[in-house]
Parts: C-alpha cells; structure tokens; sequence
C-alpha cells in the first residue's frame, strides 16, 4: 500500500529576510535561471500595473488584480515544460505572456473584444476560467487523457483559497488522484475570497491539508518567494512525469490588492496587514535577494516589459472594432440555419 | 413614497422582512461584511448579526443545499447568488431537491425557500456575467420565478417570495440595478406573485416583456407613438403566469410581440406563444413575434450590443404585424 504522508504545514522557503532568515538556493539553478525568473516577474508585474493605469483610462474593462501574486504564476511556469498545459483563472489572465503570447491578446480579452480568443493549442493554455474552480476537472482530464496516450505532457491548474469550497475543486482532485493523472493543483491562497477571509471559508488549519484526503502529496510554501514555488513545483512535476500522480501545492500569499478594479476592500481588509504586505511584495523580494548574491540585474528588463505592454496595447488599439456578425461564429462548427436570417435582421435588412 | 433604485428597494425590503420575522435569514458569497458585491445586502449584517446575513463559503451548491437543510430546522432562507451564471453549480440542488421535496414529504414539509440573483447583460462585464437563464429555472417543477422591472415590484416581488411557503426564485435585471428610479412604498409591501402588470396602455400592438426588456419595449412604444398605440404588458411573474393579462391585451390589440433577452430556442417567450397559441388564436391578426437574443453564448462585452434585442429590431417586429 502506498503511504500518503501527512501534507506539509511549514511554509516551504529559499528567499531570506536579509536580516535572521538565511537565504538558500535551488540547486541546479544557474545565473541564467535566476535571471529568467526575474524577467517573468518584471513582465508580469509590469503588464499588472499598466492593466490598471488602462483601466483607469478606460481602455480596458473591469480587470481582476494580480499584483503580489506573480511569485506564485512566473516560479511555477518556470518549473514547467513548454508541452505541459497550464489551466488559469482570472487571476492568472496574462500568465500565457510567459508562453511567448503578444499582451496585446491578453488585453483584448479584458477589452471584450473577440480577438482576445486563442487557441489553447498554440500555448498550451487553456482559456481563462471564470466561474471558480470549474476548470479544475478539466485539467485532471487534460492531464488523465494525455497519460492515457503514453504522453509525457502534465498539467497544472491554478485556482484560489475559496476555490476549495466547491464541488469542481474536489471532484477535479478526487478524479486525478484516482485517475494518477499527472497534475499539479496550485492554490494560490490570497487569504480572500473578494471580501470573504480564509477563516469564513474554511476551518482547515492549511488549505493543504485537503491533498491528504485524496491520497496525495501536499507541499504548503511561501507565495511570495519565487524560488521556493519553482522548487516546489519542480518536485511535483518530477513526481506527475514519472507516474507519481498528482500533487497539491499550497502558496500563501496575500492579496494586497483589490479583489478587481470594480472592488473597495477598504471595508473589509486590514488596512496594517495590506501596508505590510505591500512593503513585502514578492519582486521586490526578489530583487533585494539577488543583490545580496551580488547579481546584477539588467535594467533594460523593466524597459523592455514596458515596451511589451506599450505594443501590446497599441496592437489592441489598432484592431478594427470586433464586427457584429462575430456574434454568430464559432458557437458551432455547422452553424445553425436560423444565424443566416439572424445576422440580416441585426444588419437592418 | 420614497424615490429608489432598484438596488436601494432590495435592501429595504430586506430591512422590512428581517425585522418582521425573525425567521428570515440571508446567505451567500460577499452578503455580510461586504454587503454584497452591488450592496443589495448592505448593512443587514451589521443590524441583524451574522448568522441572519451570512457569509457562506464559495459553494453554490452547498447555498442552495443547506437552505433545504434550513427549512427543515424552520428558517426561511434567502439565498444569494452572487450572478446569474455562477448560480448553475447550485442548479442540481434546485432540480433534485428545492424543487421536489415537499412533494416527496406529501406535503408535509414546507421549503420557503428564496433564490435572488443579479440577472442579465449590457453591463460590459467579462464573461458569464451577463446571463439570463429564466428558462432553467422555470423548466423546473416546483419552482416558482418572478423578474421584476421597477424599483417597487423589485421590492414587493421579493417580499412576496420571502413570504411565500413555496421555493421561489427571482432575477433582478442588474443593468438597472442603480440606474433604474422610482417611488417605493415605504415599510411593508408585497406584490402578489401570479400578477403581470400593464406598464402602459394602447390598442395596436402588445408589446410582452419582463425585467429589462420592459423598459426597451417602453421605449419602443415612445418610438413608436406617431405610427401606432402599443401597448405594454410586464409578465412580472414567469411562474405561475397570469394567463388572464395575456389574453386580455391580445384579445385587445390582436398584434403580439414577445421580447426576451435569453437565447431563442425554448426561451421563455416560447411559452408566452404557447399558450397565445392555445388560447388566442381567434383574436390574433397575425402571427405572434418574438424578438430575442440568438442561440450563441453570451458574447464578448465589444459586441454585446449586437445581441440585445433593441428598440429597432423590437419596433420593426411590431411594423411588420401592423402591415400584416
Ligand atoms: C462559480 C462562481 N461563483 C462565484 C463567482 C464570483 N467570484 C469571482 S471571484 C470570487 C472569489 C474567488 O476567490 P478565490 O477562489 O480565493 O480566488 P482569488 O480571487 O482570491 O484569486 C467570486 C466569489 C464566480 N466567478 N464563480
Ligand atoms: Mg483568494
């Protein structure tokens, strides 16, 4: 009989404080990798903030905030393979940037405008998924249906600390664990849920816990370092790639940001705790981590992000407005009868 | 009488029911300490404790499941949903439970059960939410569905669910949510479920409609006044249906347009036809109309206009059946 270990507790940590906590390192990392992660997290934060300036100038609609939690997205890509398939949610919106995809896209998606589709084949990106933990049978299935072929592909699924209180959650876990498809399910635990805190929406000590009543790993570890989510998730891909099934990873972090640009946490959040947070963010972190190894970091980095979402939301600009009779495609691949006469009536005729 | 918006009605109604039986509770995703996410709940937690607006884990299914649990220890549970789409995790509970089991207790039970949710489009949101899934809803047996069109039916529609012994399930049109003003009895008022309401009078056309399409089909008939009188029935409650409204205003104008934000095909117009159908056809002068959204998903906010049924396709709809 297989054992299954209790789920860590300990949050997993390699950045130190620069102060009492040591810093550690990854083996197997070189200067390059570091330097590649620290890449990711400037794009990811870059295409974050500019999102939210967009908005602000209306010229993007509603967007859900990633800020602080691009440790847990650009640390766990790292760990991944470019035939590994990655499930978001909203959270998640831009993560297909590290998978070489225009922002531009991306934005559109937050513009309501149809150009903002892709094809999750061409990244291995699955769309965003809105409506919460959903997608997460979709990935134990992704992951299930790519074993049962003999292919060495595995998949992870990103989904929030209120996504564990539903039924998609648990039966997408309950399926890859009795399927040993190879997944990693990675909660990325903000602590809310919009305004619900973690202790409204679970009596868990750790979300993580959960692993052990499926029969799997569960590694608990720091969000906002993003060397100890590529660890972690590096071992959980080992494990999913070479038959060991699926594994739960736990990233605590905090969400110091508002849930979207439609939300006032001022009502409910502790405003000393966000403060704190804010002075903590997980690419400074980073940043003061790998000046105390004495790696220099390029700061032609932060420019070329901000020239990527400068192209990207002029390419999304320049698009031709999205024609109406869009409407009617790719709801079928034979459309219905009824969309011809449809689409005359919209035109006027 | 007090000038709200629709939003503003929901949360007095709520003030009023709360404080009149202390049976009534609230539960769902965001309802207490944020008063919920449009603040149709805001400050009952604050008035009536925690317990009586709760905030419930992210589980539709577990909502809607547990108020079945809570009628059964003698609460009437209102539930929120915190949108239209991400109510049909909660949809297995409704079909196999909220909506049978005081028929499989013999009657013996009561399941006083209240489902509100923000309902609808044009508020360019990102997908799923922009929803309008009446016909599930009143597909299932033992459901009762009501979608109000004005602050005050906002308020009395829910006073009447909440009162109601039977599981009753309301839509608020949420692109009206705080655009939409109107006067609003003070303290208790209930509309009957089972009554539409004739939004405005005329003799040519009947234009039928509920939630936000009756504001558009009021416009239509400002559109339309120096061509012809329409008139406006807001069906107001989907189920039972107030089969006595339709009739009389086809019977009197002879010309029916049905309106309907939802997908075509088995949409709840399609039951209006029915039974005009069944029970009108000496009085029609022409076939009835529908003008609704397409068979597609609902799509993305840039061309959602596309989708909606407006004021040109609805008054188009009712020139054709003038000249017919
Ligand atoms: C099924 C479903 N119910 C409700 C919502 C509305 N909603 C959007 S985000 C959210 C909170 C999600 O919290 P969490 O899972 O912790 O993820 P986070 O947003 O913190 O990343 C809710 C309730 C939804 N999108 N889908
Ligand atoms: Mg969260």
């Amino acid at each position: 009989m297989a054992q299954v270990l209790p789920a860590e507790r300990d949050l997993r940590r390699v950045i130190g404080d620069g102060d009492a906590v040591p810093d550690g390192e990854v083996d197997g990392l070189t200067e390059q990798d570091l330097l590649e992660l620290y890449r990711s997290l400037v794009l990811l934060r870059t295409y974050d903030e500019r999102s939210v300036v967009y908005h602000r100038q209306g010229r993007i609609g509603t967007y859900a905030i990633f800020w602080n939690h691009e440790a847990m997205q650009a640390g766990s890509v790292y760990a991944l393979e470019d035939e590994d398939w990655i499930f978001p949610s909203y959270r998640e919106s831009a993560i297909a940037l590290l998978r070489g995809m225009p922002a531009s896209v991306i934005l559109q998606w937050w513009r309501g405008h149809p150009s903002g589709w892709w094809n999750p084949a061409d990244y291995n990106v699955a769309a965003i998924c809105v409506p919460i933990a959903t997608h997460v049978p979709h990935a134990a299935g992704l992951a299930w249906g790519k074993k049962l072929r003999g292919e060495s592909a595995v998949a992870i699924a990103y989904f929030g600390d209120g996504a564990t209180s539903e039924g998609a959650f648990h039966e997408g876990a309950n399926f890859a664990a009795v399927t040993g498809a190879p997944l990693v399910l990675f909660c990325n635990n903000n602590q809310w849920a919009i305004s619900t805190p973690i202790t409204a929406q679970t009596r868990a000590k750790a979300l993580v816990d959960k692993a052990v009543g499926y029969g799997i790993p569960g590694i608990r570890v720091d969000g906002g370092d993003v060397l100890a989510v590529y660890e972690a998730t590096r071992e959980a891909v080992a494990r999913a790639r070479t038959g060991g099934g699926p594994t739960m990873i736990e990233a605590v972090t905090y969400r110091a940001a508002p849930h979207a640009t439609a939300d006032d946490p001022s009502a409910y959040i502790d405003l000393a705790r966000v403060e704190e947070e804010t002075r903590n963010e997980c690419v400074g972190r980073y940043e003061r981590y790998l000046e105390r190894l004495g790696i220099a970091v390029d700061p032609q980095i932060k420019v070329k992000a901000q020239e990527t979402m400068r192209r990207g939301i002029a390419e999304a600009e320049a698009e031709p407005p999205a024609d109406m009779s869009l409407v009617f495609d790719h709801a079928h691949v034979e459309p219905l009868p009824s969309f011809e006469s449809e689409l005359r009536e919209l035109r006027g005729g | 009488m007090a000038e709200l918006t629709l939003l503003e009605a929901i949360n007095d109604c709520f003030h009023v029911e709360l404080g009149r039986d202390p049976d009534v509770m609230i539960l769902g995703e965001d309802v207490g300490r944020a008063g919920g996410v449009f603040r149709a709940t805001a400050g009952l937690r604050d008035r009536f404790g925690p317990d009586r607006c709760f905030d419930t884990p992210l589980a539709e299914a577990g909502i809607m499941g547990a108020a079945v649990g809570l009628c059964m220890a003698g609460w009437r549970p209102v539930c929120e949903m915190q949108y239209d789409a991400f109510s049909y995790p909660s949809l297995d509970q409704l079909i196999t439970h909220v909506g049978r089991y005081r028929w499989r207790t013999g009657g013996k039970m009561r399941f006083p059960i209240t489902v509100r949710m923000p309902y609808g489009g044009g508020v360019r949101a990102p997908e799923l939410h922009d929803d309008s899934p009446e016909a599930y809803y009143v597909h299932t047996p033992g459901v009762k569905v009501a979608i109000p069109s004005t602050p005050a039916d906002a308020k009395g529609l829910l006073a009447a669910a909440i009162r109601s012994d039977d599981p009753v399930v309301l839509f608020e049109p949420k692109l009206h949510y705080r655009t939409m003003r109107g006067e609003v009895p003070e303290g208790e008022h209930v509309v009957e479920l089972g009554k539409a309401r004739l939004a405005r009078e005329g003799t040519d056309v009947s234009l039928i409609a509920y939630g936000s399409m009756v504001l558009l089909c009021e416009q239509v008939a400002d559109e339309l006044a120096g061509e012809c009188s329409c008139e406006v029935l807001d069906v107001r409650t989907l189920k039972p249906l107030d089969e006595d409204a339709l009739l009389a205003t086809a019977a009197k104008t002879g010309r029916v347009v049905v309106v309907q934000e939802a997908p075509r095909t088995a949409g709840y117009g399609a039951e209006l036809v029915a039974v005009l159908a069944e029970k009108a056809m000496l009085d029609l002068r022409g076939p009835v109309l529908r003008v609704t959204g397409y068979d597609v998903p609902y799509p993305y906010w840039q061309i959602e206009d596309a989708y909606m049924p407006s004021v040109q396709r609805v008054a188009n709809a009712a020139r054709k059946l003038l000249e017919y």
